[in-house]
């Protein structure tokens, strides 16, 4: 283990060590604990310019009844949900097939096919914003969540290609010799051998997309406009819009909105850095 | 797959399988990657050939969107400052790779708590863009911000950073640098779990500790999570919109766009819909990034065919 463990070392480090964890911690989510102070402030501290001193009152419910019952938020949250799940589910699914027909199969255009995955995956996303945005009008699904939910998942699935592909290299290949010695087809070997091996990185996939479509908000801005189909990430500017100046409001609406990820990273710790690191570093 | 019900369609398919499977599997998601990303791609070059309104007819203008970018005083001052910003990313974005080392470093140890501790050192990368603007906004704010609650204690400031043309584009970088480094450090944390300790042991018996140590048994053995980071924050780097989009919105006096941005700015927003300049913005800035997609690529062929 390097570096070399704090237990070895003389007792003055190790608790030196042990102190310096925290406040590290503290210094690295500085200005977050900030927001999370602001969020749980009255209105008067900050006519009072009492920022940072602890809260005349404590009116945390107020603020966040605020944000929950007196404003777009709720609806904003729902949009959020309704776009990101069927995207998680749709490019999972398709992934699991284009990863497993280049994992498995061996075509000359193989490589190829999965570097225009990879490729389409890194290219900045204004070269597609103008084609995509007409293709959206186009087909009437401008400002609608649809019109979204499909673009993220044709996007993700360059991504989730690139993480399957990879798993199902790793996964003994004799199990799907074995299989077609039985003479099983090959769409019932993709079902009852493979996808159940590829549970791991199903759920890899599904905490990180999850995280990464909710954060979006370069295609929330370009796709949709108002509150009927604007996922949070864009209508939280809306939000401190309407609350202009009120820190604290803006302040419990900033930590709704950045809470449901964090709580799936949490929940699903392991997996989610199992597709971090897209499976290369084991 | 109703075909195969069919008896002589299965004895076909059957035969053949192998060969079309694969086909199949891929043909949905093949055809949504093709038509939302890889054709726009296209599109959008040929786009940039044409000055279009997004509404009335589209006019063929050759090169000119690109001799505007060039020569265009008002719109040059702009596009070399997007242009010289998204170096400044470019190169200053890197230094997340070895402050996630850094971090991963200190906290690669088994004290007690230590498992929480990772994962609160790794919060700021779940966090949306948008809401570490919002608190980064905050905490360069003048008047109450905690970067000049800090400063006032040593007697110095106010700054205004993102008020200042000076300050502003390194103020957002810094925010940007803030969920970077967290990625950074969980690549390195993951690689540091699978450092050979037999290694390590040969080294120490060598005499080698410290620095020598990391430089020359640690940081080999790193190498794929050093290349994931790298790939990660040169893409991050190239992609910085939101940031800036919720933290100045390319001000003041556009000095902190950057192409992403600038792009966004000609195309779809107040100041016009002037989408055929827009997408030789946008050629431009795929290009850059297609350099970088290249040498990914080829280091990823060279490992496909070690294999």
């Amino acid at each position: 283990m390097f570096p070399k463990p704090i237990e070895k070392q003389p007792r003055a480090a190790q608790i030196t060590y042990q102190a310096m964890l925290p406040i590290a911690l503290l210094l690295w989510l500085g200005p977050l604990l900030a927001v999370a102070l602001f969020s749980v402030k009255p209105a008067a501290d900050f006519t009072n310019a009492n920022y940072w001193g602890l809260p005349s009152s404590f009116e945390g419910a107020v603020n966040y009844g605020q944000v929950f019952f007196n404003s777009d938020m709720p609806r904003y949250l729902l949009n959020s949900f309704l776009i990101t799940i069927p995207t998680v589910i749709g490019a999972v699914a398709l992934s699991c097939m284009t990863g497993f027909a280049l994992g498995i199969y061996k075509f000359r255009s193989n490589l190829w096919i999965f570097f225009l995955f990879v490729a389409g995956n890194f290219v900045p996303f204004q070269i597609l914003m103008v084609p995509v945005r007409d293709l959206t009008l186009e087909l009437g699904l401008y400002n609608t969540k649809t019109g979204l939910v499909l673009f993220h998942i044709a996007f993700q699935t360059g991504f989730c290609t690139l993480f399957m592909r990879n798993f199902i290299r790793a996964l003994p290949f004799e199990l799907i010799e074995a299989a077609r010695v039985e003479g099983i087809s090959e769409v019932r070997i993709f079902w009852y051998v493979v996808l159940p091996l590829m549970k791991p990185a199903i759920a890899a996939l599904s905490v990180l997309i999850f995280t990464f479509i909710w954060n979006d908000y370069f295609w929330a801005v370009v796709l949709t406009q108002g509150a009927e189909s604007q996922p949070v990430t864009a209508g939280i500017t809306s939000f401190n819009a309407q609350f202009r100046a009120a820190y604290q409001l803006m302040s419990a609406g900033s930590i709704v909105a950045a809470l449901p990820p964090v709580a799936m990273f949490f929940l699903m710790q392991k997996h989610f850095i199992a597709g971090l690191t897209l499976g290369a570093v084991k | 797959m109703s075909a195969v019900d069919v008896p002589e369609q299965e004895s076909w398919f059957h035969r053949n399988q192998q060969r079309i499977a694969p086909w199949l599997f891929l043909a949905p998601g093949l055809l949504f990657f093709m038509v939302y990303v890889i054709i726009p791609v296209f599109q959008s070059f040929n786009l940039s050939l044409y000055e279009w309104d997004g509404l009335g007819a589209a006019e063929y203008v050759g090169f000119r969107n690109y001799e505007d970018l060039y020569w265009e005083w008002v719109d040059r001052d702009a596009f070399y400052t997007s242009l010289k910003n998204n170096l400044i990313w470019l190169i200053l974005y890197l230094a997340a790779i070895p402050a996630g080392l850094f971090i991963a470093l200190f906290l690669n140890q088994t004290v007690a708590g230590i498992r929480l501790y990772k994962s609160l050192f790794f919060f700021p990368f779940v966090i949306s863009q948008v809401v570490v603007g919002l608190v980064f906004t905050w905490f360069y704010d003048p008047t109450f911000g905690l970067l000049n609650e800090f400063l006032s204690f040593f007697g110095l400031g106010p700054l205004n950073v993102l008020g200042d043309e000076r300050f502003v584009t390194y103020g957002i970088i810094v925010a940007g640098l803030w969920p970077q480094t967290a990625y950074c450090m969980i690549l390195y944390l993951t690689g540091l779990n699978a450092v050979d300790p037999e290694q390590i042991e040969a080294g120490r018996l060598d005499g080698a500790k410290g620095w020598r140590m990391l430089w020359h048994i640690i940081l080999p053995q790193l190498r794929p999570a050093t290349f994931i980071a790298f790939v990660v924050t040169i893409i991050g780097a190239l992609r910085s919109f939101d940031l800036i989009s919720i933290m100045t919105q390319g001000g003041p006096f556009g000095s902190s766009r950057v192409l992403a941005y600038y792009m966004f700015e000609v195309a779809l927003s107040e100041y016009g819909f002037r989408m055929g300049y827009g997408a030789a913005i946008a050629v431009i800035l795929f290009l850059i990034m297609l350099c970088f997609i290249a040498y990914f690529l080829w280091s990823m062929y060279r490992e496909e065919r070690g294999h």
